[in-house]
């Protein structure tokens, strides 16, 4: 056993230089080299307790992964994490690891975290480029099941039911396989060859993937259970329609949604010569909101020509509900920050394209239910942001369309999918997970439900 | 990959095109879309189901060339095939219980109109068909609507073809002549869609609208598709596309049609620019 490595902080992960990658889409950050893959995980106590472990969705080994590869053996140290994980070089890159793994560890108690998130891509990583990709089938069982979605959720869901032996089939919407990872996660953040390595592997497993197959239109739940002979159904269909403010402003040309947005530069590749999907050719834009997909929304602004960028959150800095990375990367791209900052109108010019966002300026209240202090409305603070185009990034509501298609299946008031823990809906036979039930979240989160669906259909299967 | 099955040029700008999609072609029902993607490269676009065959497995699309992606589509033969084919999307017509109803229909918007004409007719309903073209040769489909209607008006801009004028003038001809109809249901440009509501609207005849906006997934996901309708943020693609016309904002939605109106002139230069680069 290699002796441990107490520096306090971790090896610094290195990225593109901030104002050369602010003008590219290539990947921000470029992974560990090999030494410094050792080092990191030389860092690892290898705690008897786990903290780790347990901050983790899908409970990837994470000691035993980090052992194997502070000895040099990258590829032992995947297969630990691949027992759990259907997409490591995924999670690697987009988990919010401060609050999950490495907001348990030990090491960040004094100093910082073991990088857990930056070994993961650098394991998974080594994997794609030297380890052998075997097609590793497991025997049929003879029992099919339905996945509707691919995205994390749904893609989990397959892969371990196929490695059970089921012959899962997955309905995809769209044109390509990956769902948000796909369409949503910019390709500076999730190279798209990555996803579509990892959907790979899962068709050498065995899972088969329809494209352009929409569940609820083409063939409704009910008619894959009972036309098409699958068992068991389960659900990841996602987040759906994005959230508007509802003030005035809203249809002028140059609003957007953070999805529509996102969708047109991530799938549809609208940065690219010869894709023919337009994108608006903005200058000054605004992105309203604090998560996620309004840094994403922000920096893809940016990389496609915007001369300036704000991001318009109405609390401040410290509620911004983001991966700290995403936060830390888009500052270092000249991103504007505009904390309590609520706009009120998107003002447009005589052709109706937006011309300016109206603002408010708040200020911090009493805490609200989720805890965080409630953004109050300072009086008289009325000012304009000069801009051409405004994206809401401001949460979605889920998908209706499952909802009206499927006889039975319980939803909440907001149309959230009702599921218990282990995604068992108001239907037999039919699960669900992911956003459609939680309402938007993250990857990590929806990759947990899909894992814990996988577990309840091969019960239900197995005891029928 | 979904094979082009029948090939054939309606008029110089509006193409019909066959296609192999048996699973869409069980479903799809009058009023609903689908998303197309002629390659791999293409924009996906929305285009409303002109018809299907449930033995054949063939979805009938007509489309008018008008951008890039309608370009594209247009440049592929019968026996070839396109990248994506998704549907049936939105809502179907809604057509039950409806006993006398005029379908107005514009230019290649009557492609979209006919299989509603043809649903209702299939039910029982009295159906009076009002189609307008901007002249003679641009006329499709006028046999196919005959069939499919109990009383058939034609109209051209210029008079070259049936009467000379547009829709709204024999609609509001039976409409001050007594003619009482459960519903008319109108589908072509948004201009057009916009009069004929106005001119239904002082008799208080439901009249409902089919819209075709700028759309993505079209399943509900981007948010692009959205109509102000009674005040309200309505989405096309999954609460639509037919709403009623009498509370949509149709100058809003005429605005937002334009939003890459610059992209598609350049996309349409350069698509001719290539034909004369062939051509020489």
């Amino acid at each position: 056993m290699p002796g441990f490595n107490m520096r306090p902080d971790k090896n610094p992960m290195p990225t593109q230089d901030p104002l050369v990658r602010n003008q590219n889409f290539e990947e921000v950050t470029l992974g560990y080299s090999a030494e410094a893959a050792i080092d990191e995980a030389k860092r690892c106590l290898n705690c008897k307790n786990r903290p780790c472990v347990e901050g983790c969705p899908v409970g990837v080994n994470i000691p035993d992964f980090i052992a194997l590869a502070a000895e040099g053996k990258f590829e032992e140290a995947y297969g630990v994490i691949a027992r759990t994980s259907s997409l490591p070089a995924v999670c690697g890159r987009v988990c919010p690891q401060e609050t999950q793994c490495e907001g348990k560890c030990t090491r960040g108690i004094k100093g910082e975290p073991v990088g857990i998130g930056r070994l993961e891509r650098f394991v998974a990583d080594y994997h794609n480029a030297n380890g052998k990709q075997t097609a590793n089938k497991t025997k049929s069982n003879g029992h099919k099941v339905a996945v509707v979605g691919s995205g994390p959720a749904g893609l989990t869901c397959a892969g371990d039911l196929a490695r059970l032996g089921y012959e899962v089939t997955v309905f995809e919407a769209l044109h390509t396989a990956g769902g948000v990872l796909v369409y949503g996660i910019p390709e500076f953040r999730l190279p798209k060859s990555i996803v579509e390595k990892e959907v790979q592997g899962l068709k050498n497993a065995g899972v088969k993937f329809e494209t352009n197959a929409v569940v609820g239109r083409v063939f409704t739940v009910e008619e894959l259970k009972t036309e098409y002979g699958f068992e068991a159904v389960f659900i990841g269909t996602g987040a759906g329609l994005p959230r508007f403010m509802g003030i005035p402003g809203e249809s002028a040309k140059g609003v957007f949604s953070a999805n529509e947005c996102l969708t047109r530069t991530n799938l549809m590749k609208a940065y690219e010569k010869d894709s023919e999907t337009p994108i608006y050719p903005a200058k000054k834009v605004a992105v309203v909101g604090g998560g996620n997909v309004a840094m994403d929304a922000a920096r893809s602004a940016k990389r496609l020509g915007a001369e300036t960028v704000y991001i318009v959150y109405r609390r401040s800095e410290k509620e911004l509900p983001a991966r700290l990375e995403e936060i830390e990367h888009a500052k270092e791209e000249e991103i504007v920050f505009k904390f309590l900052t609520n706009p009120v109108e998107i003002l447009a010019d005589e052709n109706d394209c937006v011309c300016a966002l109206k603002c408010v300026e708040m200020e911090l209240g009493e805490p609200d239910a989720s805890g965080r202090r409630r953004p109050v409305e300072k009086k008289g603070s009325e000012f304009e942001i000069d801009v051409d185009c405004v994206i809401l990034a401001l949460g979605t509501s889920p998908n209706p369309l499952m909802k009206r298609t499927t006889a039975g299946l319980e939803t909440k008031p907001h149309g959230e999918i009702v599921a218990d823990e282990t995604g068992k809906t108001s239907l037999e036979g039919v699960y669900a997970g992911g956003d459609a039930v939680t309402g938007a979240a993250t990857v990590i989160l929806a990759m947990g439900a899909g894992k814990a669906a996988a577990k309840a259909i091969d019960e239900y299967i197995q005891s029928k | 990959m979904y094979k082009i099955l029948k090939r054939e040029s309606l008029n110089p700008t509006v193409t019909r095109l066959d296609i192999e999609a048996p699973f869409i072609a069980k479903k799809a029902l009058a009023g609903q879309f689908v998303i197309v993607r002629a390659t791999e490269h293409s924009e996906r676009i929305p285009l409303t189901v002109a018809g299907c065959d449930k033995n054949s497995g063939a979805v009938t699309i007509i489309f008018q060339v008008v951008g890039g992606a309608t370009m594209g589509l247009n440049e592929k033969k019968e026996g070839e095939y396109i990248a994506d084919f998704v549907g049936p999307l939105g809502t179907p017509t809604e057509i039950q219980g409806l006993k006398k109803v005029a379908v107005v229909g514009g230019g290649v918007g009557c492609a979209i109109a006919l299989p509603v004409a043809r649903a209702l007719k299939a039910q029982g309903t009295d159906v009076t068909s009002i189609v307008g073209f901007r002249s003679r040769d641009l006329v499709i489909l006028e046999k196919e609507f005959k069939e499919a209607s109990n009383r058939f008006i034609m109209m051209t801009d210029d008079g070259s073809y049936g009467e000379k004028g547009n829709v709204c003038i024999p609609l509001n001809r039976l409409l001050e002549s007594g003619e009482r109809f459960d519903e008319v249901i109108t589908i072509g440009p948004l201009i057009m869609m916009k009069f004929v509501a106005k001119t239904t609207e002082p008799y208080g005849v439901k009249t409902v609208a089919s819209m075709n906006p700028i759309m993505i997934d079209g399943t509900g996901m981007c948010g692009c598709c959205r109509v102000t309708v009674g005040g309200e943020m309505k989405f096309a693609c999954v609460d639509g596309p037919d709403f009623d016309a009498h509370l949509i904002d149709f100058d809003e939605a005429m605005q937002r049609a334009k939003t890459y109106a610059p992209f598609e002139a350049e996309a349409r230069e350069k698509h001719c620019n290539l034909y004369k680069k062939e051509g020489n």
